[in-house]
């Protein structure tokens, strides 16, 4: 965000003119640009792991990998307090009803990441047990490839969800 | 005691058993079932005190089609032990065995719920692991194998290989 400059901020010797005082130290956007970089710069993410992917979801918010540098590494236990859902596994079609309980309980504005390629489409599970992609249960904003996809790979689809939000966010 | 010594001492109370691969197997009727396993937990040489498992095996086009196979083990002898039940096509049910061993309520309804086995007298005969509308026993060879669709809240997905768009 444009900050504009002004002689005489930080040196204590403030200038007399009104007008001057006003400009100095406001930033200047829209709201929906504020609100938008405040979504992104602290989600929370709701505690969904389901299977491997977990571990390496687990791997990108401890120490190595550090979550935190976005703000993100509180993963909620309550869907209430969460903005983020991680999809991180299979989903068992015993578990899509519950899958989408916590969605439903989460608050607006919310977004999905369908991390690894069983909760994207099934996987390697093409059987009578998992749910065949958890687009078909939940709108999902990124998919994240791989099996499971390595911590690296979880961050940049996170940062691509960061750009979206950024620039695709609106209040409503 | 040894798979071979185990053996032995059943012949004389159940004609079918075969040890194989360093495991006994003893054949029984469905209506002999509670019986024989009451008598293999309380006589004090055998002992199989621990139910560790019940499950099912599909043989589509032999008879008889289905056997449910019970794994016991003994906690005090250390011996283990299978009993096997053949089930015809037309009638597979059974006796269950719950008020014997109660750990045999979970694998039972798993049996029934992915196999379609019946086991009669069982307190609460009802699907375990899959959602309580699910239609069919997937784990039957006679079942479709793929991915299914998704059915929830009324919506109606197709597995991915089977989508149009």
């Amino acid at each position: 965000m444009p900050v504009e400059r002004l002689p005489g901020l930080h040196d204590g010797r403030a200038g007399a003119d009104p007008e001057q005082e006003v400009k100095r130290g406001v930033l200047l956007t829209t709201l929906d640009r504020a609100v938008s970089w405040a979504r992104k710069q602290s989600m929370w993410p709701v505690t969904f792991g389901l299977a491997c992917c977990a571990i390496e979801m687990m791997a990108t918010g401890a120490g190595d990998y550090d979550l935190s540098r976005w703000g993100m590494e509180l993963f909620r236990a309550s869907p209430r307090q969460a903005d983020l859902m991680i999809v991180a596994g299979r989903v068992s079609q015993k578990m899509a009803p519950v899958l989408r309980t916590v969605y439903d309980q989460m608050p607006e504005p919310k977004w999905v990441i369908s991390m690894g390629v069983c909760a994207s489409a099934g996987g390697m599970f093409t059987n009578y047990a998992i749910v065949q992609g958890v687009d078909t249960i939940v709108p999902v904003d990124v998919y994240v490839p791989g099996c499971p996809p390595k911590p690296e790979m979880l961050m940049y689809g996170i940062l691509r969800l960061h750009e979206k939000v950024r620039t695709q966010g609106r209040i409503r | 005691m040894r798979p071979e010594e185990l053996a032995v001492r059943l012949q004389g109370r159940v004609p079918d058993v075969t040890v194989a691969r360093g495991e006994t197997t003893l054949v029984v009727d469905r209506t002999q079932l509670p019986a024989v396993l009451e008598e293999l937990r309380t006589d004090g040489e055998l002992a199989f005190d621990f139910l560790s498992s019940v499950t099912a095996t599909d043989w589509p086009g032999r008879v008889p089609r289905y056997w449910v196979s019970y794994e016991l083990g003994s906690t005090r002898h250390h011996h283990r032990l299978r009993v096997k039940v053949g089930l015809a096509e037309d009638d597979a049910r059974l006796p269950s065995v719950t008020s014997l061993f109660p750990t045999a309520d979970w694998h039972e309804r798993e049996t029934f719920d992915l196999y379609g086995i019946v086991f009669d007298d069982h307190p609460h005969l009802s699907r375990i692991l899959l959602p309580d509308g699910w239609e069919g026993h997937p784990l039957r060879k006679t079942e479709e194998l793929g991915g299914v669709d998704t059915r929830y809240k009324g919506a109606f997905v197709p597995p991915v290989d089977r989508r149009t768009t």
